[in-house]
């Protein structure tokens, strides 16, 4: 039985935190939110540097070929920080699509570009305000052609590179498009989290190249999904321990009728409840891990499970770390509000909480999986 | 990360396995409802001390004891193995988890070896059954508050008082015992512990009707009972010491809390329809599953977490502290959706359908919240032992015992 990270995952993510504290993360992240920047190129470059970007692309891709283990304690150490990166993007989406589902000439063209940067990638999903689904996508492709406009995509004016899920004839199939050819237009829209970019993207017969089996886009889409709720996991945990922790220490110090306001018992009861959130995702956060790095069958049950419980967790952690904080929780000066922006991006960002909860009862129905 | 024993765990397994399946029944669906509920009853006592005896005699009692008191010295994580395939057989429970879970282990730190010797080997073959006599009308959640008196006269103390929710009281031999020996020193200070002979003159033992109908807990009362000071386990104003000992054990015994979860809400939702639709077609019934799931899914995986860290020999973290208060709280959710999802007649009970175990469940729940720690006071220990939050002003810090408030 070995429902934990190795030594060796255990020192990288040690390693991480490091680095993270030592940029200093966090007000890197303030610094973003005060500009009218949606990421900061130096840590990138660093970032990059470090190797983070090729963890899992293989050797012969010029990667460290490393599993998603790797990435998972990477990903927690970003969500704790907030690290203002398109490291998700680019990494848990983009690279993991053409991981599983590039040709290899589409591997060697672009994985190693993934590597040193050259590449940053994207994913572009939503279209308007319903959940997509496999009937209602109508950007288009055609004859090596993309039409239709995109929107919510996430650091898509720094990434070079997006995969497309496009209607295509009767079926949906999922291609790569250079952001910086021709017909491709980029329009920054605003968004809850001013330390994150998300814009809309319209293609007006852009180039693009299909990635994957024609007829399996959606499948393939579900699937890339499952891996980023897995990862986005491993983020929201980071983030959720670092409400908890912010308000634990705050709880500690600040004094109100002549004790710490931690000595109430309503305070330790909202702070047992962070604890008990926090612990149930971080426990399904690992099972995700095992599923993802295993590529198990239960994959899809164990996904919508971390996911499920990881947003809930840094929801309710992130939510009652303000309210932990009273007034000053609210202000811009203290860093609550960074937090609770980040949770509710990551809680939307794969699709609502509602919707992760009906794949999750989905998978069970299909899998017919017991506990 | 993988989910297989090692080689050892695995040999391990077989063996515990092997020998289940050659003395008892693996359980099917059938015998796995809501049953005994009532420890009370006659027969159940013989079924599982028949059972206690039968693992006894091949070692597999205790078997984390030494050699000398009938055990195997089994490392924590065989305990655990030995438990899960245990747990998957059609066995009798309810009558020896309490005395072997929180009295062997006092037993086992403060007794003499003489006491060991005389004591630990009946009590692990299910000769003898103990009993914890700790929780008092006025001292629940706050059981150091207990009021039960003891008078040290020469070799011997004098017991006066009352004790409560002692489960299997009635059919006890010997129970552990928290009195105050000094009401004037302050509340913590002044109590002594002992192990006390439940067929002593002046024992008496009335059984609480509990909101389920059945029997499990007791009343004691205590008048003027005779226990000899060899009895004493630890120092005389040690009580509460040797009692934090045994709580923490209870937490570990008390734990999941057994009976309907996620999975037969999910069957009932797939089985159950309302003018030709099924109720798992419902989006609210869809997500309160959902979320149960994932409860149910993270208890699961904290367990295997705390099993990892005992597989490589580490010390576990703090995460089983939710265990109970996510599982009482998750059946009682799921008794109150099972008895909804009928309706009108979720009311009515029928101890021939297996609908039943949703409504056992509902009133089992109202207890489990309260057993071993209510839901606040479990509370109080993650966010003082795990998040380290200063404790509660008291109003009774620093006085003597008898000075405390009490409100009456």
């Amino acid at each position: 039985m070995n429902l934990d990270f190795s030594d060796d995952q255990k020192l990288l993510q040690e390693e991480a935190k490091k680095f993270l504290t030592k940029e200093d993360a966090l007000k890197i992240n303030r610094a973003v939110m005060d500009s009218d920047k949606t990421y900061d190129q130096d840590l990138w470059n660093k970032i990059v540097e470090l190797g983070w970007t090729g963890i899992r692309i293989p050797e012969e891709y010029q990667g460290l070929g490393l599993s998603h283990l790797e990435l998972c304690v990477i990903a927690e150490e970003l969500g704790r920080q907030l690290a203002p990166v398109p490291f998700s993007s680019s990494v848990y989406l983009f690279t993991e699509a053409l991981i599983e589902f590039g040709s290899e000439e589409q591997k060697q063209s672009i994985l190693p570009k993934l590597v040193t940067g050259d590449v940053i990638g994207t994913l572009a999903i939503a279209e308007t305000n319903s959940a997509p689904t496999i009937n209602n996508i109508s950007v288009e492709l055609k004859d090596g052609k993309l039409s239709g406009t995109k929107i919510a995509v996430p650091d898509a004016e720094v990434a070079t590179h997006a995969v497309v899920v496009a209607k295509n004839g009767d079926s949906v199939s999922l291609c790569v498009a250079d952001l910086n050819s021709d017909g491709v237009d980029i329009t920054v829209q605003r968004n809850i989290d001013e330390s994150r970019g998300y814009y809309s993207v319209s293609f007006n017969d852009a180039n693009a190249e299909m990635i994957g089996d024609e007829e399996s886009g959606w499948s393939n889409l579900e699937k890339i999904m499952d891996h980023a709720a897995v990862l986005f996991s491993f983020e929201q945990i980071g983030g959720a321990q670092a409400s908890l922790d912010m308000a634990n220490t705050y709880a500690k110090e600040r004094y109100a009728f002549g004790r710490p306001i931690g000595s109430f018992q309503s305070m330790k009861h909202k702070l047992a409840d962070m604890y008990v959130a926090l612990t149930l995702a971080k426990s399904n956060s690992f099972y995700g891990a095992w599923a993802l790095s295993s590529d198990a069958a239960e994959l899809p049950t164990a996904a919508a499970t971390a996911r499920v419980s990881a947003t809930k967790a840094f929801q309710l952690c992130s939510q009652e770390n303000i309210q932990t904080h009273g007034g000053n929780g609210f202000t811009w000066e203290y860093d609550c509000h960074m937090f609770y922006k980040r949770s509710k991006v990551l809680s939307l960002n794969l699709g609502s909480l509602p919707s992760w909860r009906e794949k999750l009862i989905k998978s069970l129905e299909q899998a017919n999986i017991k506990l | 990360m993988d989910f297989n024993d090692t080689p050892q765990e695995a040999e391990f397994r077989a063996k515990c396995r092997a020998w289940l399946e050659a003395n008892a029944e693996l359980k099917t669906k059938k015998t796995n409802s809501a049953k005994n509920m009532n420890i009370g009853n006659k027969s159940l006592l013989e079924a599982a001390a028949e059972w206690q005896k039968k693992k006894y005699d091949a070692g597999w009692a205790m078997i984390h004891w030494p050699k000398e008191f009938g055990g195997i010295g089994a490392t924590p994580i065989e305990r655990i193995i030995w438990a899960q395939e245990e747990s998957k057989f059609n066995v009798p429970k309810g009558v020896y988890e309490i005395g072997l879970g929180m009295a062997g282990p006092v037993m086992m730190e403060y007794a003499t070896d003489e006491q060991k010797e005389r004591y630990l080997p009946p009590m692990a073959e299910g000769k003898e059954i103990w009993c914890q006599l700790f929780s008092e009308p006025s001292a629940g959640s706050d059981v150091a508050g207990l009021r039960s008196k003891a008078v040290q006269d020469g070799e011997n103390w004098i017991v006066n008082g009352q004790k409560v929710w002692t489960s299997g009281a009635h059919f006890s031999d010997f129970g552990i015992l928290v009195v105050r020996h000094d009401p004037s020193l302050e509340k913590h200070k002044g109590l002594t512990f002992f192990f006390v002979d439940m067929k002593s003159p002046g024992i008496e033992v009335k059984p609480i009707k509990q909101l389920t109908g059945g029997s499990s807990f007791n009343e004691v009362y205590f008048n003027d009972v005779v226990i000899p000071d060899s009895q004493r386990l630890g120092e005389i104003g040690d009580g509460w010491k040797v009692a934090i000992t045994t709580l923490m054990n209870e937490r570990l015994a008390v734990g999941d809390a057994d009976g309907v979860d996620a999975n037969e809400a999910f069957e009932l939702a797939k089985k159950h329809d309302k003018d030709g639709e099924q109720l798992i077609d419902n989006n609210a019934v869809r997500e309160s599953i959902a979320d149960w799931y994932c409860e149910a899914s993270g208890l699961k995986n904290t367990k295997l977490r705390t099993m990892s860290a005992l597989s490589r020999g580490d010390t576990p973290g703090p995460e089983a502290s939710i265990t109970k208060i996510v599982s009482a709280n998750k059946l009682q959710a799921i008794g109150n959706f099972g008895m909804d999802s009928s309706d009108m007649s979720g009311m009515l009970m029928n101890e021939e359908s297996d609908f039943i175990k949703f409504q056992m469940a509902w009133m089992g729940a109202a207890g489990l919240r309260i057993a071993g720690g209510t839901d606040e006071i479990l509370k109080n220990i993650i966010a003082e032992r795990v998040l380290g939050l200063p404790q509660e002003a008291r109003a009774d810090k620093g006085l003597a015992f008898k000075d405390i408030p009490s409100g009456s």
